[in-house]
């Protein structure tokens, strides 16, 4: 299997997390775990792939009992 | 800032009352210049009159780039006292020790009192400096100001949690190692862990000096570095005696106080048995001066330790009996050990499961195998309490 780029993977686990959107949340360990079983990903090109997410503004941390990476709503929640 | 509206609060008021330090009386000084403050005493006087929080936490609240560091907080009050509708917390990561300049001190009330309710815990018991209730549009503002001023956020949420210690060398002649360094060394070293949450849930790091564990290490985090020694407790006999000249009955209030007792007192000297000498730090406490910690130093790594959330409390076993933290190579086999314990954890821990309660669930034994480390006498958590062990006499043949 060719190497995955950081790029790549960030596409990939966004759209993991965009299929899941309404009905499931992922955790980093998710992703890493999915990439790692697809395509063979090691964890800090994983890490690298979601701080890419993050600092892009694609994904964002939620906290709901546990740290999950979500995809930004289009409104801000209400409070 | 304008003084916000006023509220009657007679319950809190009570609060006000006796000789002791009074939340209330804070918040009432900080309402004179902040609406949030106001609007808060009035939420909590009716959360006391109906026996109700009216706070809801969590959702998506934070600075871009960052999973930790800001906690979203809300109220379900919000058209009633509409200043605390939004009342973010923000925890920072404080300086090792919590040492500061009166400058520094000064520049983290200012930002708060232009971007919050002015309110602050110094410190929460994360050891996190807390800056309590803002509004989500502040945020990045804050944190503008805090990096400018040398600050960074601390953890929060599935992520390591803001190291923290005692003063230990700074202050107290019992610190066996540099507590200081060491969480400084760890912050830094584990920045990424700590800004962005990727573990099953919260992993928190203490670092106590002495066995005193002033920071409670042993039973609050998830990995609690402890300093102890290897050698024999330090003994001066003219103090010892100076003691018991002046009063103090060393039989009765030391020696028969020992949990192991290891001591024995023939009136003029005291004997110590450093063998069977478990470091409850219980002598030296009572004698400085006359006892100190042996001159081996160094610390002990433990794990595990945990308040009750989804699972009951427990507390930290040992890992590493005795490693020295000054030379590069016991650094380095810290920070692979850690490495180690989350790659475990994350691979096999449930969600919301503590590392302490994984490490129950799988058995430590297997736990020990998975994480690289060899099983040693000092691992066993109630070495003298092991209730299957039974003792039988041999029968005669």
């Amino acid at each position: 299997m060719a190497e995955m780029t950081v790029e790549q993977l960030a596409d990939a686990m966004y759209e993991m997390i965009k299929e899941a959107k309404g009905m499931k949340k992922y955790k980093a360990t998710d992703l890493q775990k999915a990439m790692a079983e697809r395509f063979g990903a090691d964890k800090q090109t994983c890490k690298q792939a979601i701080r890419l997410l993050m600092d892009s503004g694609r994904c964002i941390y939620t906290y709901f009992g546990g740290s999950y990476i979500e995809i930004p709503p289009d409104q801000p929640p209400a409070p | 800032m304008a003084e916000g509206k006023k509220y009657v609060t007679p319950k809190l008021d009570e609060l006000e009352k006796g000789p002791w330090p009074s939340f209330v009386k804070e918040i009432k000084a900080a309402a004179q210049k902040s609406p949030m403050a106001a609007a808060l005493l009035g939420q909590l006087e009716q959360s006391y009159d109906e026996k109700i929080g009216h706070w809801k936490h969590g959702g998506i609240v934070g600075v871009v780039g960052y999973g930790g560091g800001v906690i979203g907080r809300y109220s379900d009050l919000g058209d009633k006292y509409p200043e605390v509708a939004h009342f973010h917390t923000i925890r920072i990561n404080q300086p090792a020790g919590w040492f500061y300049t009166t400058e520094a001190l000064r520049g983290l009330c200012d930002i708060w009192e232009e971007h919050g309710s002015g309110l602050t815990n110094m410190h929460g018991s994360t050891g996190d400096i807390i800056f309590l209730g803002t509004t989500t549009d502040q945020l990045e503002k804050v944190f503008s100001k805090l990096t400018a001023l040398g600050f960074d956020l601390g953890g929060s949420g599935s992520d390591v949690r803001t190291p923290s210690c005692c003063n230990g060398m700074a202050r107290c002649e019992w610190a066996c190692y540099d507590t200081m360094k060491v969480c400084y060394n760890l912050t830094m070293a584990f920045q990424d862990e700590i800004h962005r949450p990727a573990f099953p849930y919260k992993f928190k790091m203490k670092m106590a000096g002495c066995p005193n564990d002033c920071v409670a290490a042993i039973a609050r985090a998830d990995l609690s570095i402890i300093g102890t020694w290897k050698d024999e407790i330090q003994q001066d006999d003219e103090m010892i005696k100076k003691f018991a000249d002046e009063g103090l009955d060393i039989q009765r209030q030391i020696v028969s106080r020992c949990p192991t007792r290891c001591m024995d007192w023939d009136g003029k000297k005291l004997t110590i048995n450093n063998e069977n000498c478990v470091k409850c730090m219980f002598c030296i406490n009572s004698m400085p001066r006359a006892l100190a910690p042996g001159k081996e130093r160094g610390a002990m790594v433990l794990l595990g330790a945990k308040a009750p959330i989804v699972q009951g409390a427990q507390l930290s076993s040992v890992l590493i009996p005795f490693i020295d933290l000054e030379d590069e190579e016991s650094w380095n086999d810290l920070k692979q050990l850690l490495e180690n314990i989350w790659e475990v954890w994350c691979e096999e821990g449930k969600n919301r499961e503590r590392v302490g309660e994984f490490a129950l669930r799988v058995g430590f034994g297997n736990f020990l195998e998975a994480i690289g480390l060899e099983p040693r006498p000092e691992m066993v958590a109630y070495p003298r309490d092991n209730p299957y062990v039974f003792y039988q006499t041999a029968k005669k043949e």
